[in-house]
């Protein structure tokens, strides 16, 4: 199919109005007479609220009410239940019980934010505080295989492990760890919600527009069609706004009680408890060959933290039943139920540090049996989906690997790890292969013809900053022959047709069929002579049975160089490749925006991100920016991805792979990688700071090496 | 934060008498203190803003310089005279912060930022800085990046930042006025250690005014700063080493060594500096004076590290130094 304008790298629609303010996030809102809610949180984190006097906080200029689980106003129960997590009745203030630190215990609101700020310091909470458990290590004897899996089963078993591990020539049996991390977007969730008879319209930053409009609904025990949810822009979400937080049930009920317009903003370190994060895991991989490289056995055990309030599962190894041929198989996960807040999805959950583990295992493998990496993973390319027993829609891992190896200059790199210096440098090459699940879900799109050919686009999705908003417009000028020009796409209206919203990089292979399926009817009706002009179409689209018959996945080879301080231990990228599967590219330039991001938040899986839990207390203690580090544009030197051409017609009729979350996976194992190649000395407690690398630099073996 | 007054004074004598009213503190540049009365750790209930008092000129003084308390950041790092003659302060000053913050973070005020101890900015938990008696949180915490020399059981932070430990090394004064007059500190006395009082980082007095740092004449010898960070920009150092070294043929004539990220204070290791005095140059002398400079230091658990690590920089800073004068 020749690319006309599906294919092309063009600029974002969406771009002017993003740099030059005309875009209003939730927080840039405004209404008339508003009224400002700021949350006040628990310093416990576990226990029950004995006592709060809100008397000072009532009586401090400006306020006009206090809300707690005293006077809250009635709200649906809280299930752990329910098809979709997303959509479930999320009560706020509702009981005295504390499940974790930092949880919502009242809602301070006044005339001013300043005043709500202030007066909100004024609570004063009491508790009955009880032990809680809050160390995953420690937790481990609580361990339970989790009740409900997104994907799949908890546990797989193929062959018999214990013989295919004897019967191999070399065996690898680590142990990896992976931190708590926090999604942060830039944007902090903000709501603003005002009331017109018993219809709430909220500005609310979702990813999910229309579970998050059935979430209030529910909460609030109202119809969800009195619920108008508006969220055009949203300033990044990487899953932390898969959910609705406090934030929005909290400035509904203030907006009902005190009839105006309420808005609450979470602070920076309120994202870090109010919101979800990813889960902190323990993974064991038990890897064995023969000679040659051929696995015999694969098992890779999960154990991940989900929060004693609502379970949730760390899904680590369920890629790795996918990933490489071999006849003995084993993958579990086990959740440890803790005092600490909710975990969810974040950018590739389960596979983001499932590869962490697996990719780093595969590497140690291949230094046990001196065999390039790239071509030990080359050697155990299946045939067909190893677990599932179907073939596999398309997979193109291995040009990934041939073209990245080669593109990187691989050949050069360092076969004795430790060897190659520059200056006080220790430098390092590595490789990882990436695998992300490719999903799709029935969405609707609408789509009307004005009388000089303009064309509108409507559907809930959301644009949460990967170019939604443009691709659309690339499928809808194509398909129906216009300029890309004529057409103006509108998102994030809860009225507007319903989609799966952006969540699991299926975005846009949902949505984008839907688009081209209306305007297809669209152009049918227009080609019959109806229009231009008041005509429209509305059509959904599906994606039928071909994800069963098929195993569907995107993939991707990363290539990583980085230095090693030998002084003082710190890491530094010096330049990264990857090389990606994601079958038809519908943008070229939004989609290497989301690949490289990807990469980057893999450098910083690698190399600083962890949100660190205080065990005394289970809060979480680095909970801003300055203390919980991302790269900064100094550690990112030179990033580049290349897409491989491709079209994957099982997938869905635009030929695209999910590409939103493929390029975190795998990335952080490639640095791992590079780091062992540099030093020496394998790490295998992510991230690696400085005082790891120091210790593992300081050990007598290694030194006396160098 | 809490609702305060503010004023802006139009010269030093204006500034010294508000700073008499309740509950009043001197806003420089507002980089640290805006950041501290956001999350309560601060609670001024007046500011006097400081910033644009007329005392923006770096000048020449006794063969030194003179830099005026308002003085930006950036201004520092980039006046000719502080990158020729005294690199090692324009460098460490370069290694702080970001270049929006430098813009606008003054000379005074980066001598006055407060740690950033992650307990001293959570209100919700005790801090005998923040709250005098309520005990360290950081003690038996997480105390990664906390103090390795001179700490107490009430406080175990570090003073962040990277300018002082260049001041440190330079030997610079601190000029202060109050109402009662003008006197010049010496840098190595203006930061406290902790002991039992961690709620003050300095032996400033009540009502005084930073008004100007003094740098005497440049030190003979190569000048480095080196920081040791998790990430490459925008971060405090986990060790930071400004060095001073003065060599003569194969010996060495003279050095001086301050380091950061260690101490509740700019740590100048003065044992280590006498013991290099005259010594032969060599691997051996700076590593042995690594050592030196870290002896007595008690690690805390998750900044055990910080021992060695402080060691080694040390050990590479004095030579690296020592070459760049050779060359």
């Amino acid at each position: 199919m020749p690319d006309t304008i599906i294919g092309q790298p063009i600029d974002r629609i969406d771009g002017k109005a993003k740099v030059t303010g005309a875009a209003r996030y939730s927080g840039d809102r405004r209404a008339e007479h508003p009224a400002f809610g700021v949350i006040v949180t628990s310093t416990i984190g576990r226990g029950t609220i004995t006592k709060i006097d809100i008397k000072a906080a009532e009586q401090a200029p400006g306020v006009v009410l206090v809300m707690s689980h005293e006077n809250a106003p009635a709200q649906a129960p809280f299930k752990q239940e329910g098809e979709d997590r997303h959509a479930r009745p999320k009560p706020q203030l509702a009981e005295a019980r504390i499940h974790y630190h930092g949880e919502p215990v009242a809602l301070v609101v006044a005339d001013t934010f300043e005043q709500a700020t202030a007066a909100a310091r004024l609570v004063e909470v009491s508790y009955q505080a009880e032990a809680g458990l809050y160390e995953l290590r420690e937790g481990r004897r609580l361990a339970y295989p989790p009740s409900k899996m997104p994907n799949g089963k908890a546990d797989s078993k193929v062959g018999d492990l214990e013989r295919g591990l004897a019967e191999g020539a070399a065996r690898i049996d680590a142990t990896y760890t992976t931190p708590y991390q926090s999604h942060n977007p830039m944007e902090p969730p903000a709501s603003l919600a005002f009331w017109s008879g018993d219809q709430l319209t909220i500005y609310c930053s979702a990813q999910l527009v229309d579970s998050a409009q059935k979430s209030i609904a529910a909460t609030l025990n109202i119809p969800a069609d009195n619920v108008e949810l508006v969220s055009e822009f949203v300033g990044g979400g990487f899953g932390g706004k898969l959910s609705i937080y406090g934030d929005a049930i909290l400035a509904a009920l203030a907006a009902r009680q005190l009839k105006r317009p309420v808005k609450v903003t979470l602070t920076r370190q309120q994202m870090f408890s109010v919101t979800t994060h990813r889960a902190s895991t323990i993974q064991r991989v038990r890897l064995a060959a023969s000679r040659d490289g051929t696995l015999t056995a694969i098992a890779h055990e999960v154990v991940s933290q989900s929060a004693r309030m609502d379970e949730y599962v760390e899904t680590a190894a369920v890629s790795t039943r996918a990933m490489y041929a071999a006849p003995n198989r084993l993958t579990t996960h086990r959740v440890v139920p803790l005092d600490l807040p909710v975990a969810d999805s974040m950018r590739a959950p389960g596979d983001a540090v499932g590869q962490l583990a697996l990719e780093q295992a595969m590497d140690e493998l291949a230094y046990k049996l001196d065999i390039d990496p790239v071509e030990l993973r080359i050697r155990n390319e299946p045939t067909q989906d190893p677990e599932k027993g179907v073939p596999f829609s398309t997979r193109a891992l291995v040009a990934c690997l041939q073209t990245g190896a080669e593109k990187f200059g691989w050949e050069q790199r360092p076969r004795v790890p430790g060897t190659l210096k520059d200056g006080q440098w220790l430098v390092g090459l590595g490789m990882a292969a990436a695998i992300r699940v490719n999903l799709r879900r029935p969405a609707a799109a609408k789509v009307r013809m004005d009388e000089d050919r303009r064309v509108t686009v409507e559907m809930d999705m959301t644009d949460i900053g990967t170019g939604s908003y443009t691709i659309f417009a690339q499928v809808a000028a194509e398909t129906l022959d216009l300029p890309i020009e004529s057409v103006t796409v509108k998102l994030g209206h809860s009225s507007y047709p319903d989609t799966p919203g952006s969540g699991g990089s299926f975005g846009a292979a949902s949505c984008c069929s839907a688009v081209q399926q209306a305007c297809l009817e669209l152009r049918k009706k227009v080609d019959a002579g109806r229009g231009p002009g008041n005509v429209q179409a509305e059509a959904t689209s599906e994606p039928g049975d071909a994800f069963k018959k098929f195993s569907q996945h995107s993939y991707g080879a990363h290539f990583a160089e980085v230095a090693i301080d030998s002084t003082t231990g710190e890491v530094r990228l010096r330049r990264m490749l990857g090389v990606f599967d994601a079958g038809r590219i519908l943008n070229p330039k939004t989609a290497r925006s989301q690949l490289i991001g990807g990469m980057i938040w893999g450098v910083s899986s690698a190399l600083h991100e962890q949100a660190v839990v205080d065990p005394r207390y289970g809060s979480f203690v680095n909970h801003d920016l300055a203390g919980y580090h991302v790269p900064v544009h100094a550690d990112i030197p030179a990033v580049e991805a290349i897409m491989l051409a491709g079209f994957d017609d099982k997938s869905n009729p635009l030929g695209s792979k999910g590409v939103g979350e493929l390029g975190i996976c795998g990335a952080g194992a490639a640095v791992a990688n590079a780091v062992y190649n540099a030093c020496g000395v394998r790490v295998r407690d992510y991230p690696f700071t400085p005082d790891k690398i120091l210790s593992s630099i300081l050990r007598p073996n290694v030194a006396q090496r160098r | 934060m809490q609702p305060f007054t503010y004023e802006r004074p139009a010269d030093v004598a204006a500034a010294l008498a508000a700073i008499g009213k309740p509950g009043a503190k001197f806003l420089g540049g507002g980089t640290n203190l805006l950041d501290l009365m956001k999350v309560d750790a601060e609670t001024p209930q007046h500011l006097v803003d400081v910033s644009r008092l007329p005392l923006a000129q770096i000048s020449d003084e006794e063969g030194g310089l003179r830099i005026g308390a308002t003085v930006t950041n950036s201004d520092l790092a980039g006046d000719p005279r502080v990158r020729e003659r005294y690199p090692v302060l324009s460098r460490a000053v370069l290694n702080g912060a970001s270049g929006q913050l430098r813009n606008q973070a003054t000379t005074g005020g980066n001598l006055l930022q407060r740690t950033r101890c992650y307990y001293f900015y959570d209100p919700s938990m005790p801090c005998n800085k923040r709250v005098p008696g309520s005990g360290c949180s950081a003690l038996k915490g997480y105390n990664r990046i906390h103090a390795v020399l001179g700490a107490s059981d009430a406080c175990i932070a570090v003073h962040p930042s990277d300018m002082a430990v260049a001041l440190a090394v330079l030997d610079a004064e601190v000029e202060v006025q109050s109402a009662s007059g003008q006197r010049r500190i010496k840098i190595a006395d203006f930061h406290r250690l902790p002991e039992a009082a961690p709620e003050k980082d300095t032996i400033l007095g009540n009502g005084e005014l930073i008004t100007a740092v003094i740098l005497p004449p440049a030190p003979p010898g190569g000048q480095i700063y080196r920081k040791v960070r998790d990430r490459a920009s925008y971060d405090f150092a986990l060790v930071s080493v400004a060095a001073v070294v003065e060599t003569e043929g194969d010996r060495i004539r003279s050095a001086r060594i301050a380091m950061g990220g260690v101490a509740h204070k700019p740590w100048r290791a003065f044992e280590a500096e006498r013991r290099l005095a005259g010594a032969v140059l060599s691997d051996d002398a700076f590593a042995a004076a690594g050592e030196a400079a870290v002896k007595g230091a008690v690690g805390r658990g998750h900044n055990d590290f910080k021992i060695p690590l402080a060691a080694r920089t040390v050990a590479r800073a004095l030579t690296d130094a020592a070459a760049q004068k050779k060359a």
